[in-house]
Parts: structure tokens; C-alpha cells; sequence
């Protein structure tokens, strides 16, 4: 019984670490969709970039992946800028009959990077053998007889601190600064913001390199716990689809609690499954969100509001 | 009059093209292609008229090849029986598609869809005693060694398709797919039931996928999770081929094989290009997302009129 409680809990701690994860990159996307209202299916591929020069900084000059946050970041941020400039702008002027170009534009972008990236740094599984990441924090170690035994990675708790301490400043960004408060409102309703004066044109360019640069900064802090291969983008690119439908559409604080949801969820099915089964696990939520709570989390939290 | 004419000749055409003598090789291409061209028009029907953009059709592609596969490796009969068997499968698979998808709108429907064909990958690799998992099932008695049945097969399903889509476009569904891809709040407070509309489109276009697909395992004798469930593969390749083609337009997906799967063989077999595939493929389809966004067939009037400037100036 002991055992199972043991189980139960660890699986849970890991959820919550991989869900903190999670939310970063979630976020990203669902800043992007609420304000630009395309979803940016080269969103995992972006990562990958970001873990690829975590990777190389590594390698190459030592430096830490949590200290290359500082140089991937700003580097995701300008190339979200470019991307978003010369190739996304102009696809919104073209009049065609599919209203969906941008979104097949960026599978475009996302297949280049990922072909690129295979031809360059070839297709092998790589990682960044740092110090820490064997070391971890054990329950007993606080509180000698613990009835149970639980452990922390040093490097995921390290990640996901980093993670919620990256979320709170882009809270205080969005909510403090005359820029995040832009942003919100060309999210909330793009004509009324333009009336007001926003510079919504601005605003999307500003958007699209803020949400680049999380997912980068959630590749760094990926980087120490995982491994890293060119055709990794596509399943976090999904993961943050999801993340985003079960938050509920252009929500942050919906994301969060979604990001930590799939999380957990994921590490249960990893754990009383087997690993193979947690995509589907990942889809299962996905549908249940779909089918009984459209509107995500955010409804919810929106309903508790008004009925007070 | 002369319409009909050219028709009847081009018909000929075809069904003499095995005849003229063309390599293994030339005839596995053009079967190729009008696999391509089959799927091609069905997402067109789906994603062209009715402008449901779909990035899962490998699901209904994977689920047709595999009620094929699965009907010879469990049952033992000819896995030609897939044929009709996988209409039935893969309607019904689209309508829980729809049921759950068809919530969702543009982009997001997309998303959706390209979710589930991912998920039906994960789960033929994981059903191991049904699927084979990641082995996969091999036909091993060819009903025919050459390709000229197998060219002849496939062009009488496509031909059906093609007339049948063509059917459906100018009988009054066609009218409706299209008023739901305009606008779906006017075409629902028109009268119009949008979803029970969305579903006939999306469940056609399933099963005409699904069909290729078990025409897929039959002309291949092999299939697997990675191949048939493949994203960049199918999905993607498929959404280009009409993109390329034109959208919404009747040829739109045939030319836009032909031009797809011969480039993708040329990349292919250049060993300096090979590996750079997808770039050139990304490449291509940003190219003609901003410059020719209704494709080849859709945009000729502008095609046409840039090349008569070029040949003045000239």
C-alpha cells in the first residue's frame, strides 16, 4: 500500500514539474492565437531552434542551458520578428480562398526548419551532459522517518522553477507595462484597439517574437531533462494545441492550469499504462476538453466570476 | 460538344498509356500519381469547397489501408475485400471524426484533425496483436506481378471519383459546402443545418480516401504505422497537392500531383538534393501560399498574363 501511495505521488510530482514545462510553451501559442488568431504550427519546431543553440552554446563554450536562456530567448524573439514580417504579413494581405493560408504557411516554415536542422546537426538523439541533472533531493533527507520515499531531480525542479519564475514576469509584463496592456487589449478586441490608438500592427509583430521567445526559453530549460532531435517539434507543437484548447482559446491563466493538467495526466498514463500509450493520453483530454468544456478552463473561471 | 471530344480523347489516352511500353518504374510513378490525385480530391471536396482544412488525412488514408491489411492477415481472404469493407470502416471513423472535430472551426478544426491522425498512428504502433505494431502486415501472394491492372484499377477509381465529386459539387450540396466555406453563420441563419452538411462532406471525403488507402496496401503488399499514418508524407503532401493544383477547382488536384510526386521523385533520386527534400517541399508551398494562393489552375488567368508580359518585354 506504502508503495502504491509512493507511486502515486512521485508520478504526481513529475506531472507537476513536466506540467510547469508545459505551461511555458502553451503560453507562447495561446498569446499568439489570441492576439494574430492563426495558430503557429511551426511553434515545436521553434523550440527545437532554441534547443539547438542551448545545445551548441553548450558543447562548444560550456555554458550552462539555463544560462543560454539569456541568448536563445532574445534569438527565438528576432527570428519570430523576421518570420512574422516577411512571411506571415504579406500571406494576410493575399486575398486567396482559403482562409487557412497562414496556418499551412507556417507547416512551411516548420518542415524547413525541421529539414534544415536534419541536415546540419544530422538526426542524432543528443543531450547535454551536465553535472547535476544525476543529482536529486530525497524526503528523507529533510524528515528522517518519512513513511514513504519520495525524490526530486535537481535539474527538473531547476526547470521548473526557472519556468514559473519566467510566467510571473510575463504576468507583470502583461499586466504592469503599457506594451503587455497593448497586447491584451488587440487580443480582446482587435477594432476597439485600434480605436484607442494601439498600434495593432505593432502589437502582432511584438506578439509573435514574445510567443517565439518562451517556447525558446521552454527549450532551454528542456534541454538538461530531455533529448534532443531534429523531429522533435512536431509532438510539442501538439502538445501545446492542446494545452491551448484545454486552457481555452487566447486564455493565459487557462493555459497554465492546463499546461500543469496535461502534465499530470501524462505522467499517469507514462506510469500506469505504459510510456507508448501517452499520446493517446494526451488525446484523450483533448477530446474530453472538446466535448465537455469547449470553452477550457477559462470558462470555468470565468463562470465562478460572474456568479459571484 | 468539343468538350465532350477532348474528354473522350483524353480517356483514350489513358487507358492506352499502358500499351506504349513504359518502364516499371514510369508506371509505378503514375500510379503514384493518381493515388495522389484520388486523396487530392477528396480533401479538395472537404477542405476546397466546403473549407474544412484537414491535416489528418492520413488517418482515413491509414485507416483504409489497415482495414485492408487487417482483413487479410486476421480473416484470410483477399485483402481486395479492403476495398469495400474500408468505406464502411472509415465512414464510420469519419463520423466520430466529425462528431468530435466539427466543433472546432478553421484552424482549429485543422489542429483537431491533425491530432487525430497522430493518435491513430500511436495506436496501430501500439495495438501489436491487431496492427503488428511497428512491424507492420505484409500481402505476400501479388495478385499481379506487372502494374498494367493494378494502373487500371486505380484509374477507374479515380475516374469514379472524379465524376462523383463532380456530381456532388453541382448538385445543390455543392451549393451549400460552398456557403458554409463563405461565411458559416450566414449559411446556418440561411436554414442551411451546417453541421449535418460539414459531416456528408467530411464522410465522403473520408471515405474516398479510405478506398486509396486500401488500394495503397494492395498495390504495395506492405504497409506500417510510419508510412500509411505518415503526417508529412500524406497530410501534408496531400494539402499541397491541391494547394499547388488550385483549390477548389475540379483539376486542381490532378495537376497538382503530377507535379508533386514527379518533383519529389527528382529530389529524391538527386543524392545532393535527396536529404533536403522537405526544405525544397516548405520552400515550394511558402512560394505559392504568397505568390499563386489559389494554385496553378485556380490563379492561370495571372500566370497567364505574367508570361505575356514577360514575352513582350522579351
Amino acid at each position: 500500500m506504502a508503495i502504491q501511495i509512493e507511486l502515486f505521488l512521485q508520478t504526481l510530482i513529475a506531472g507537476i514539474l513536466l506540467g510547469g514545462l508545459y505551461a511555458l510553451i502553451g503560453i507562447g501559442m495561446t498569446l499568439i492565437m489570441g492576439v494574430m488568431k492563426i495558430i503557429n504550427l511551426a511553434h515545436g519546431e521553434l523550440m527545437m531552434v532554441a534547443m539547438y543553440i542551448a545545445f551548441w552554446l553548450f558543447s562548444l563554450l560550456h555554458i550552462d542551458p539555463y544560462i543560454s536562456v539569456l541568448v536563445a530567448a532574445p534569438a527565438l524573439f528576432f527570428l519570430g520578428i523576421a518570420l512574422q514580417k516577411f512571411l506571415i504579413n504579406p500571406v494576410l494581405r493575399v486575398e486567396s480562398i482559403l482562409p487557412e493560408n497562414q496556418v499551412i504557411l507556417t507547416v512551411g516554415i516548420g518542415m524547413v526548419l525541421a529539414n534544415l536542422a536534419t541536415i546540419f546537426f544530422s538526426s542524432n538523439y543528443r543531450s547535454t551532459p551536465v553535472a547535476y541533472a544525476t543529482q536529486a533531493f530525497y524526503l528523507t533527507d529533510f524528515w528522517k522517518d518519512a513513511p514513504i520515499e519520495l525524490s526530486l531531480s535537481m535539474a527538473w525542479s531547476l526547470s521548473f522553477l526557472i519556468a514559473v519564475a519566467i510566467t510571473i514576469l510575463l504576468w507583470f509584463f502583461l499586466t504592469r507595462t503599457d506594451t503587455g496592456k497593448s497586447i491584451r487589449a488587440t487580443a480582446q478586441d482587435l477594432d476597439a484597439a485600434l480605436l484607442m490608438g494601439v498600434n495593432v500592427r505593432r502589437m502582432r509583430v511584438v506578439t509573435f517574437g514574445i510567443g517565439c521567445a518562451l517556447v525558446g526559453a521552454a527549450g532551454c530549460l528542456f534541454l538538461p531533462i530531455y533529448y534532443l532531435f531534429p523531429a522533435l517539434g512536431g509532438q510539442f507543437t501538439l502538445i501545446a494545441f492542446v494545452i491551448t484548447i484545454l486552457g481555452g482559446l487566447g486564455s493565459t491563466n487557462g493555459a497554465i492550469i492546463g499546461g500543469v493538467i496535461l502534465g499530470i495526466f501524462e505522467s499517469m498514463t507514462a506510469t500506469y499504462l505504459g510510456m507508448g500509450w501517452a499520446p493517446v493520453g494526451r488525446f484523450l483530454i483533448f477530446v474530453a476538453a472538446l466535448v465537455f468544456l469547449p470553452g477550457g478552463v477559462a470558462s470555468l473561471l470565468q463562470s465562478r466570476k460572474l456568479g459571484k | 460538344m468539343k468538350k465532350g471530344l477532348s474528354l473522350i480523347i483524353l480517356l483514350i489516352l489513358l487507358a492506352a498509356l499502358p500499351l506504349i511500353g513504359l518502364s516499371s518504374y514510369m508506371m509505378h510513378i503514375v500510379v503514384l500519381v493518381i493515388i495522389y490525385s484520388m486523396i487530392g480530391m477528396a480533401w479538395n471536396l472537404l477542405g476546397g469547397y466546403c473549407g474544412q482544412v484537414s491535416f489528418g488525412h492520413a488517418a482515413y488514408f491509414g485507416v483504409g489501408a489497415y482495414t485492408a491489411g487487417i482483413i487479410y492477415s486476421k480473416l484470410g481472404v483477399t485483402a481486395w475485400w479492403g476495398l469495400p469493407f474500408s468505406v464502411v470502416v472509415v465512414t464510420a471513423l469519419s463520423l466520430i471524426i466529425g462528431f468530435i472535430c466539427l466543433r472546432l472551426r478553421g484552424p482549429y478544426f485543422a489542429l483537431g484533425t491533425l491530432a487525430m491522425g497522430e493518435v491513430l498512428r500511436v495506436t496501430a504502433e501500439n495495438l501489436v496483436k491487431f496492427t503488428g505494431g511497428d512491424v507492420g502486415i505484409m500481402i505476400r501472394e501479388r495478385t499481379w506481378v506487372g502494374k498494367t491492372w493494378y494502373y487500371y484499377i486505380i484509374l477507374l477509381l479515380a475516374i469514379g471519383t472524379y465524376l462523383l465529386i463532380k456530381k456532388v459539387i453541382e448538385s445543390k450540396f455543392g451549393y451549400y459546402f460552398v456557403s458554409i466555406r463563405e461565411d458559416q453563420d450566414a449559411a446556418e441563419s440561411m436554414g442551411i443545418d451546417t453541421t449535418t452538411y460539414k459531416t456528408v462532406a467530411l464522410c465522403l471525403s473520408g471515405a474516398i480516401t479510405g478506398i486509396a488507402g486500401a488500394f495503397y496496401t494492395n498495390y504495395m503488399g506492405y504497409i506500417d504505422p510510419k508510412i500509411v499514418f505518415s503526417l508529412h508524407d500524406i497530410s501534408i503532401v496531400t494539402i499541397m497537392v491541391v494547394m499547388v493544383g488550385g483549390v477548389a477547382t475540379y483539376s486542381g488536384p490532378t495537376i497538382g500531383a503530377i507535379i508533386m510526386v514527379f518533383l519529389a521523385e527528382l529530389i529524391r533520386s538527386n543524392p545532393s538534393l535527396g536529404a533536403a527534400h522537405q526544405t525544397l517541399f516548405g520552400i515550394l508551398l511558402i512560394f505559392i501560399i504568397i505568390f499563386l494562393p489559389n494554385g496553378i489552375v485556380g490563379d492561370f488567368p495571372k500566370l497567364a498574363k505574367i508570361f505575356k508580359i514577360g514575352r513582350v518585354s522579351s
